[in-house]
């Protein structure tokens, strides 16, 4: 398939260009934070033309702060639900693109709250792993299922660290035009790449934003002159487990 | 796996062949008509001013414009509201059933069950257009009309 392959290309024409960035990094003597780099390196190098639709420069991303964000609240997932016409329950067989999750340390009793969606990271272990090329990340970093190409393998599911993936087990009626959906395929939060394409923001943040919470930010992390990418600079934020080196798009502030 | 069926070479050879017929034809074959004995699909009149192409291309393309549409949207984020789906449906959704695959005589399956053409896009897609006036509560369009009143 054509697409497939092109979107392939791009793929590893990109990692190729973030190893060679890096390496020169690395030869410049250059100690930058993990992920910071890659960042600088993509922003750099890319060949900038204005093409309509995703833009291969930006990369989307949100900031999730934890010290906001209350035990309880659940209006994220609420409209998140609306949004996207989930039904909202959580049966092993609902879909759930955003779940509220509670985290406590045991050594020192801290408790957090914090929501959990697709974290779109940039070596997306679903796109790996998918047979027909239908979970895939668009050239703005957003990781997509196009269902016209699932086939409901579900290896994505069990690839995803962070469980964000759902299956869709029953037919479905009245769906948002916004949002197709349908059974047999596979799904996950799309950072509402509807609203983004149109030049909003996805329905959660607005949702925390509305509500007064302020705990979420969503922008471009490629933009040094953006919200998210000036907050990320300047407090200490961390990646859900890092250590799988998925380098995600979203991040946490205050949860060590 | 949830595709429009392209169709094959021999098929389309078939299509092209009997249009040809028919051109030749020309007024040896009439158009029928609902009045004459073969039966014909109903086809509900659109909203909008005019098709985004001439309806004969339509007839025998709309297949490839969505799924070339599709790519590009899913794929690459280009969003043309005047050659999507949501567009066809905004000027094609009955004015009864409000879809145009509700009733066996909206649009798309009018057509699609007339030339026994399996339509599986509305198993995911929404087959009517957005309901505008449902504006949720707190909205801030509401909050604003609530507030001049």
């Amino acid at each position: 398939m054509k697409p497939t392959a092109d979107t392939g290309a791009k793929q590893g024409l990109s990692g190729r260009r973030a190893f060679l960035g890096l390496a020169a990094a690395g030869a410049g003597g250059l100690l930058l934070a993990p992920g910071v780099h890659l960042m600088e390196v993509a922003q750099a190098a890319a060949p900038g033309t204005a093409a309509p639709g995703a833009n291969p420069k930006v990369r989307w991303g949100l900031l999730i702060d934890t010290t906001k964000c209350a035990s309880g609240c659940t209006d994220c997932v609420q409209a998140c639900n609306t949004e996207n016409g989930l039904s909202g329950g959580t049966r092993p067989t609902d879909a759930q693109w955003i779940r509220k999750v509670e985290l406590k340390s045991i050594k020192t009793g801290r408790s957090a709250s914090l929501p959990v969606m697709c974290q779109h990271c940039a070596e997306p272990p679903c796109v790996d792993v998918c047979p027909t090329g239908a979970s895939f990340k668009r050239a703005d970093g957003i990781v997509l299922v196009d269902r016209h190409s699932c086939i409901g393998c579900r290896y994505c599911v069990m690839a995803c660290p962070y469980q964000a993936r759902s299956f869709v087990h029953e037919p479905l009626a009245d769906q948002k035009p916004e949002v197709p959906r349908g059974k047999g395929c596979v799904e996950g939060c799309t950072l509402c790449v509807h609203r983004i394409d149109k030049g909003g923001a996805p329905a959660c943040v607005e949702a925390c934003e509305r509500a007064g919470h302020h705990a979420m930010l969503f922008g471009d992390l490629n933009d040094p002159n953006s919200a998210i990418a000036k907050r990320v600079r300047e407090v200490a934020t961390m990646q859900l487990r890092a250590d799988l080196r998925l380098d995600p798009g979203v991040r946490y502030q205050g949860l060590t | 796996m949830k595709t429009l069926r392209r169709r094959d070479p021999a098929r389309r050879a078939l299509a092209w062949l009997l249009l040809v017929g028919a051109a030749c034809g020309g007024a040896a074959v009439a158009q029928p008509t609902a009045a004459s004995r073969v039966p014909v699909p109903v086809i509900e009149k659109a909203r909008g001013e005019a098709c985004v192409a001439e309806p004969a291309f339509m007839r025998l393309n709309h297949m490839d414009l969505l799924k070339h549409r599709r790519d590009e949207t899913v794929h690459r984020g280009v969003r043309d509201p005047r050659s999507s789906l949501k567009g066809c449906i905004e000027c094609h959704a009955s004015s009864a059933t409000g879809s145009v695959a509700a009733a066996p005589t909206d649009f798309c399956a009018s057509c699609h069950s007339y030339a026994a053409v399996k339509l599986d896009c509305f198993e995911c897609h929404a087959s009517k257009p957005k309901a505008s006036a449902a504006l949720p509560a707190g909205h801030p369009a509401v909050t604003r009309v609530a507030g001049t009143k």
